[in-house]
């Protein structure tokens, strides 16, 4: 047994039971959906539906749909793809990383966590496939398969390829990472259900009996994927910095790259969290599971990523006059006086002077200021990719061919599709699956709290 | 009709008097069959008794293979199968290999291993557990005792047992 201070607050609050636990996480999954459901799902499916007209166009036309040019080459498409790949670091950092750290807290906000990770990274994985131009021949661009032209295979130098690996592995561990969690709450919900309901999740529920050694198992193997999964995450942005910081471009490439990028996709993963969880808790009912204590925790390691990332807007700029090359330092000196210079000024805003109001115990423990910080920042870390990637390239070493990014209806459209797509995604999975881990939170009820209601 | 029970269960609601009670099942000779509970009971597997699950090793061994079959298939690849000069860099430009032999190791383990855990523990969608008690996955935990295994002890011995081990139920389950 875990000795657990006695002066230290529950993590549950409203003296829940056992029984209670089931009950609340179980209830949405077993009654009729809310109007606001149906309403919130219909909204979401209508922005899918919108957007997949840009991808129809785009498949059909070719890219250039898209407001690209010869100068600009990578723009919105490349700064969706970090933002969303950035957002679905949270999840995995959740439930890995906090659980090695033994942090209890994690239990009532890891399922949801996770299962917006997964979102979130199958929409950042459109970006660089529909970007193919012709996606159904992307299997012999992107994987290690011998082409029709001889057996000329990818290139293991690149770090775009590195990436391709990266994500899909990325992707595959945190799914199954998640699935297996889902596993004894499935059968929890079979064990209540009749009908139909029980073979649907008696199939989920791969015949789990909660057997001591089918438990002893389970502990093993999520200690391990949580092991395995810490290194991971951290690589899979680290990946994605590589895409930037290997090349020649001023700007991008930085060696301070891979942890600056590791911290946003940590602040940014958090923000969305946060704006996902106060309106689940709000919509369900989760109150006691899901508490100001738990938003305060996530407030708090938004200030920490906040800062770092701060840090490193700050020592880029440093580096780029101490190190005395010209187009290096016009590079950071154009983003901030430049032609988007309102761009970089947005990014300073949201991501740097924002989070710091997380200081005031007042405003970190406030549901509807955190509600619009957590939103504040993801506007702020799109921002922060929008100006990496266009502003270090809009300006090259030719004059003559400076140019500006002007998106075309195409690119907003992809980007909305992608909201849709999370959007439908998370409310599906919000009311067919339980969204908060009750076999976690049933297990940290007695060691968090002196006595436990029977 | 004593002769159509095959299991005595005894219902626990509490973690802590639950491995109290296993261990005074054990030590007055009952052989238990399985604990079954709602959740991860810290030391259960202790009190019972077993050993430590080997997974982590498989996980290892996974592990290991998929590092073996990254740096193979790119030294294969860019060395000997189509070599090219990229970047100006060497045929076998270690350092660039490091992140996909990185990946591969990670997916081979998690996967490897998961694939183990679902075989050793009998998970597949197509399964149909032996439910003794569905509170079992709700709020309660339940400790089966097989008769068959426990022929030296009457039944109402082992009822006893269990009662004053601080179960709050004792139930009998038979299956066909």
């Amino acid at each position: 047994m875990q000795v657990t201070s006695s002066v230290r607050d529950p993590l549950i609050t409203g003296g829940k039971t056992y029984h209670d636990v089931t009950h609340d996480v179980c209830r949405q999954v077993e009654n009729k959906p809310s109007v606001a459901w149906y309403l919130a799902f219909l909204t979401a499916a209508g922005v899918l539906a919108l957007g997949s007209i840009a991808i129809v166009a785009t498949l059909w036309e070719g890219i250039g749909m898209w407001g690209l040019n010869k100068t600009v080459g990578w723009a919105w498409d490349i700064t969706n793809f970090v933002w969303w790949v950035g957002i679905g670091h949270a999840g995995t950092l959740i439930s890995a990383v906090l659980l090695l750290f033994r942090q209890k807290w994690r239990t009532s906000i890891n399922r949801a966590a996770e299962a917006m990770t997964i979102f979130a990274v199958i929409c950042a994985a459109m970006f660089p496939v529909i970007h193919m131009g012709r996606p159904w021949l992307g299997a012999y661009w992107a994987l290690p398969l011998p082409n029709t032209f001889g057996s000329l295979w990818v290139n293991f130098n690149s770090p775009l390829l590195w990436d391709v690996f990266a994500i899909s592995t990325y992707f595959s561990v945190s799914l199954v990472f998640w699935y297996i969690g889902l596993i004894p709450d499935f059968a929890t919900i079979r064990d209540r259900a009749t009908g139909l309901r029980k073979t649907i999740y008696g199939a989920l529920s791969f015949g789990w009996d909660g057997a001591a050694h089918t438990w002893m198992r389970y502990e093993s193997v999520s200690l391990i994927l949580a092991g395995l999964a810490t290194p991971l995450v951290l690589s899979v942005h680290t990946i994605v910095s590589f895409d930037f910081a290997t090349s020649v471009i001023p700007g991008w490439h930085t060696t301070i790259f891979p942890p600056y990028f590791v911290a946003g996709a940590i602040f940014s993963g958090f923000a969305m969290v946060l704006t996902l969880m106060i309106v689940t808790r709000k919509v369900f009912k989760l109150e006691d599971y899901i508490t100001i204590a738990h938003i305060e925790m996530m407030n708090i390691v938004i200030i920490v990523t906040g800062s770092i990332v701060g840090v490193a807007y700050i020592t880029e700029f440093f580096i780029a006059w101490y190190s005395g090359v010209e187009p290096e330092f016009y590079a950071f000196y154009n983003r901030a006086t430049g032609p988007y210079f309102w761009a970089y000024w947005t990014m300073m805003t949201c991501n740097v002077i924002s989070p710091q109001l997380f200081w005031i115990k007042k405003i970190r423990t406030s549901i509807v200021a955190t509600f619009i910080l957590s939103i504040v920042v993801n506007i702020g870390m799109w921002f922060e990719r929008f100006v990496i990637i266009v502003t270090s390239l809009h300006r090259d070493y030719l004059p003559s061919s400076w140019a500006m990014f002007y998106p075309t209806w195409a690119d907003v459209g992809v980007y909305l599709f992608t909201f849709g797509l999370f959007f439908s995604l998370f409310f599906l999975f919000a009311k067919f699956f339980p969204v908060i881990n009750m076999a976690e939170v049933k297990a940290v009820l007695k060691s968090s709290s002196e006595k436990v209601s029977k | 009709m004593e002769r159509d029970t095959h299991f005595v269960l005894g219902v626990y609601d509490d973690e802590d008097v639950l491995l109290n009670a296993v261990e005074e099942v054990r030590s007055s000779g009952v052989r238990i069959q399985e604990v079954y509970s709602p959740y991860p009971v810290h030391g259960l597997e202790d009190v019972l008794g077993y050993k430590r699950s080997r997974l982590p090793i498989a996980a290892f061994l996974f592990g290991i293979l998929g590092t073996t079959l990254a740096l193979l298939m790119q030294y294969y690849m860019m060395l000997f199968d189509w070599p090219m000069i990229i970047g100006g860099k060497d045929y076998a430009s270690f350092p660039a290999f490091i992140p996909v032999t990185f990946e591969l190791t990670v997916l081979l383990a998690a996967f490897g291993m998961v694939g183990v855990f679902m075989i050793s523990s009998n998970l597949k969608p197509w399964a149909q557990p032996r439910i003794f008690d569905v509170r079992s996955t709700d709020d309660k935990h339940i400790m089966a005792i097989d008769i068959a295994n426990n022929s030296a002890m009457d039944i109402a011995r082992i009822e006893d047992i269990l009662k004053s081990s601080g179960a709050i139920e004792v139930n009998k389950k038979s299956f066909e």
